[in-house]
């Protein structure tokens, strides 16, 4: 396949070194290839050894793998990063706000703005929580917002994570380790500093506490040790000083929750919770799952406890409620959007469908309810066979799927085999809603490591970057 | 702090110090073997680690013949054996792994790294290395973790679990050498002063690091009394069954709860025993009647602990689910 033309974050069009990315380039040429090749090795074994890694669904059980850590940091000039986070407050307020909206007057569907059925014959949409109020009216304390650019270097949001975005701790550990590797890159140019984010989530995860508690008891609660961000939800939960629990820690008397501890049993406030909405409660939701706790949630809707995020997040990252982001924002906040949408077209619309069977070599077709890049089919990079297969899924679900253009998706110079050769990269940065709205400058930076990829997941073989913001 | 995370915490301890005293049982064993020209006596070295662990059964039922190498290779390296230094490091591990949040990122290093090394190791490393040198490593982990966890923990509940997890572990230990060898300390007249006794002797306490204290204390030869009464009654060296149970019982004051106060009462007891009884009431009573009780009571405080800090009672007007329906 050709390559498409792309944005390159490093080199304008005609080679030159962007102005942002100087002073790094300038590392690069003075540095001996041999010390950036040793602390490579470095790298990986302090990954290693601290064990930071994630398990492979799929794989033999309880598998561990590194994330591959790449040493090029995807760089943002500060004042892009201002005009993104204005975007990315814009968004996820705008996302609370019809969160709140679609559990209790449902405004937005009276005035016609979403199909009213897209939002309550979805599967998403939780009827548990029509009517209850939250601390704050806030559902999505932490939302996770996938950003690339495209070749005309504007970002695009790819999709919104409002359930349970996982991630947070790779940005910490990529800035911890560079500070380790190359101190002395810090002292050309002020990076913005990320390390405060537990901090800044603790704060938030305070302000979710039920009215009238003034100490709250915070917990992170874990699927468990198998679960593929299991290292995250440890580190997190030490890095705030709050106890990592299971669903079997936990029980509920009279609407009340408690952690079970060596002194007895000690009420919980609330659950910053790393665990899927079907598998909280077994009597409420999938009674088949073993993870929740029985009776959380009555005593989530009785308001003695509460739930970080809110329960029926989902409704909003849905990807077939994703094209009505931008009418969120106008309908709520009266606002023209700062970020664009990517164009999507929803494949249980008939001339939808027609348009992306006829041009599937162009698009990128998703499950809507997909994650993770398990299940999608990126037309451009796939084989005739690849093509046909999905077609007939398609057809035989079509309101299951939504395809979008295939962006191209901007690239970082990347230590690859052959030397530095630019790869593909996506950034999630990490959105905090309290009585303020809260994140650290840039995000997680996922960088695709196949030539011409456009798959960043860490699953399908992505890697990380640091991600500076420069003054 | 979690019921659960205490268990892990525990849990962790003891499988580390396990590691650490399957290493020194070993190594005996070994050394022992090498003392003897005879293969039928050399062999016969290599029940007491089987006996002294428990798995005699279990191993007998998969080889046919107690030798060096199968003995070796089933308790060192063998991850079919649960109670394999191989295994204890795995189990260590992942109960680290899951309470990684709690201890400290140095510990948990220790922990994974000596997992990671274990994983490349087989028998033909193991030989390749050396037998003895192997050994040295496995207790070399086990004084790192130890000197990582007392230099880098808070002085909290983990630390405590910890401890407790390490003192019964090793008082259980340390019963178990003792009591696999309690023919060779009975106080029979006919062999004393034998070369072969000497070598018995001064093994039972190199096993434990007690040689030297041994020298130190009685500044006398060896006799089975004293062994006895150094690695039972004194409490100032640090693998003798006093010394485990006077820290066991320090912990169990500490950590003390509502629930816990049959733990704390019968590690008293068993303490207070071990504080006040004489060497001569032991030997009267008769070793392996004395070391066989002794077990027994501490199995009975390892289910107390586990009532009273790891698997607590839920009121009963909590909420209660049973599991999904049971499709007919």
């Amino acid at each position: 396949m050709a390559l498409r033309p792309f944005f390159n974050e490093m080199y304008e069009t005609g080679g030159a070194v962007r102005p942002h990315y100087a002073a790094f380039a300038d590392w690069l040429k003075n540095t001996p290839p041999e010390k950036i090749a040793q602390n490579r090795q470095a790298a990986d074994l302090m990954f290693h050894r601290v064990g930071i890694t994630f398990a492979v669904y799929g794989e033999t059980t309880g598998a561990e793998r590194l994330i591959p850590f790449d040493l090029v940091p995807h760089i943002i000039p500060g004042e892009t990063w201002e005009s993104v986070s204005r975007g990315l407050k814009q968004r996820v307020a705008a996302l609370n706000a019809f969160l709140y909206d679609v559990y209790h007057d449902m405004e937005i569907l009276k005035a016609g703005k979403i199909p009213a059925d897209k939002v309550l014959e979805n599967s998403q949409f939780r009827k548990e929580m029509v009517g209850i109020d939250v601390p704050g009216g806030i559902y999505a304390h932490v939302a996770g917002i996938d950003l690339v650019k495209d070749a005309d270097g504007e970002y695009y949001v790819l999709e919104d994570n409002l359930r349970t975005p996982s991630g947070v701790s790779y940005l910490l550990e990529n800035r911890k380790m560079m500070m380790r590797l190359f101190p002395e890159l810090f002292s050309h140019q002020r990076v913005r500093p990320v390390d405060h984010y537990p901090d800044l989530l603790l704060e938030t995860l305070r302000n979710a506490a039920p009215p009238g508690v003034d100490n709250p008891t915070i917990v992170l609660m874990t699927p468990g040790h198998f679960n593929s961000a299991y290292f995250e939800h440890a580190f997190l939960a030490q890095q705030m000083g709050i106890e990592l629990v299971e669903g079997v820690d936990l029980f509920v008397q009279e609407n009340t929750v408690f952690m079970k501890t060596t002194q007895g049993p000690q009420k919980v406030d609330v659950i910053y919770r790393r665990i899927d909405d079907d598998f909280i409660d077994p009597l409420s939701f999938r009674s088949d799952s073993m993870l929740g706790v029985p009776g959380l949630m009555k005593a989530y809707r009785a308001g003695r406890v509460a739930l970080a995020n809110a329960v029926g997040t989902g409704i909003a990252d849905d990807k077939s409620i994703y094209p009505y982001v931008p009418e969120m924002i106008r309908f709520y906040l009266g606002e023209e959007p700062i970020l664009k949408n990517v164009h999507t077209y929803m494949l249980g619309n008939k001339t939808d469908l027609d348009y992306v069977i006829a041009n599937m070599k162009d698009l990128v077709i998703k499950e809507a309810q997909g994650s993770g890049g398990y299940g999608m089919l990126v037309g451009p990079t796939s084989t005739k066979e690849e093509r046909e297969k999905y077609k007939q899924r398609v057809l035989d679900q079509p309101e299951r799927f939504i395809a979008q253009p295939t962006l191209s998706l901007s690239a970082v110079p990347t230590f690859v085999d052959s030397g530095l050769a630019p790869r593909h990269i996506d950034l999630r940065p990490y959105v905090l809603s309290g009585k303020t709205v809260n994140f650290v400058p840039g995000g997680l930076t996922r960088v695709a490591l196949r030539e011409g990829s456009l798959v960043v997941n860490s699953s399908q073989g992505g890697g990380v970057k640091d991600t500076w913001v420069v003054d | 702090m979690l019921s659960r995370t205490a268990a892990m915490l525990y849990w962790m301890a003891r499988y580390v110090e396990r590691a650490e005293n399957h290493a020194r049982i070993l190594d005996v064993a070994y050394r022992m073997s090498l003392l003897t020209k005879d293969p039928n006596l050399q062999d016969q070295e290599w029940f007491a680690p089987l006996n002294i662990t428990g798995t005699l059964f279990p191993f007998s039922g998969r080889h046919s013949l107690v030798c060096a190498k199968e003995v070796l290779h089933f308790m060192a390296l063998d991850p079919e054996n649960p109670t394999s230094i191989y295994n204890c490091a795995k189990q260590a591990r992942e109960n680290a792994r899951a309470v990684r949040g709690t201890i400290t990122s140095e510990m948990w290093e220790v922990l994974n790294s000596t997992w990671i090394e274990m994983q490349n190791m087989d028998e033909d490393r193991l030989y390749a290395r050396g037998v003895s040198a192997f050994f040295e490593w496995v207790k070399e982990r086990s004084h790192l973790f130890r000197g990582v966890t007392f230099g880098t923990i808070r002085r909290d509940d983990a630390f405590q679990f910890h401890r407790l997890g390490t003192y019964v572990e090793r008082a259980d230990n340390t019963a178990r050498i003792i009591d696999a060898k309690y023919h060779i300390l009975l106080p029979s007249v006919d062999d004393v002063g034998g070369a072969v006794d000497y070598y018995q002797w001064s093994a039972v306490l190199r096993s434990v690091s007690a040689f030297e204290s041994y020298r130190k204390v009685y500044r006398d030869v060896i006799t089975p009394l004293r062994i006895a009464e150094l690695l039972i009654l004194r409490v100032d060296i640090p693998r003798s069954l006093h010394f485990c149970l006077h820290d066991v019982y320090e912990i169990l004051c500490a950590v003390q709860n509502s629930s816990s106060q049959e733990a704390t009462r019968l590690a008293g007891e068993i303490y207070a025993a071990l504080q006040f009884g004489r060497v001569q009431d032991i030997f009267g009573q008769g070793l392996h009647e004395y070391l066989t009780e002794f077990l027994s009571d501490m199995s009975r405080l390892g289910a107390e602990i586990n009532t009273a800090f790891f698997a607590p009672t839920l009121p009963p007007n909590s909420v209660q689910y049973a599991g999904p329906p049971v499709a007919a």
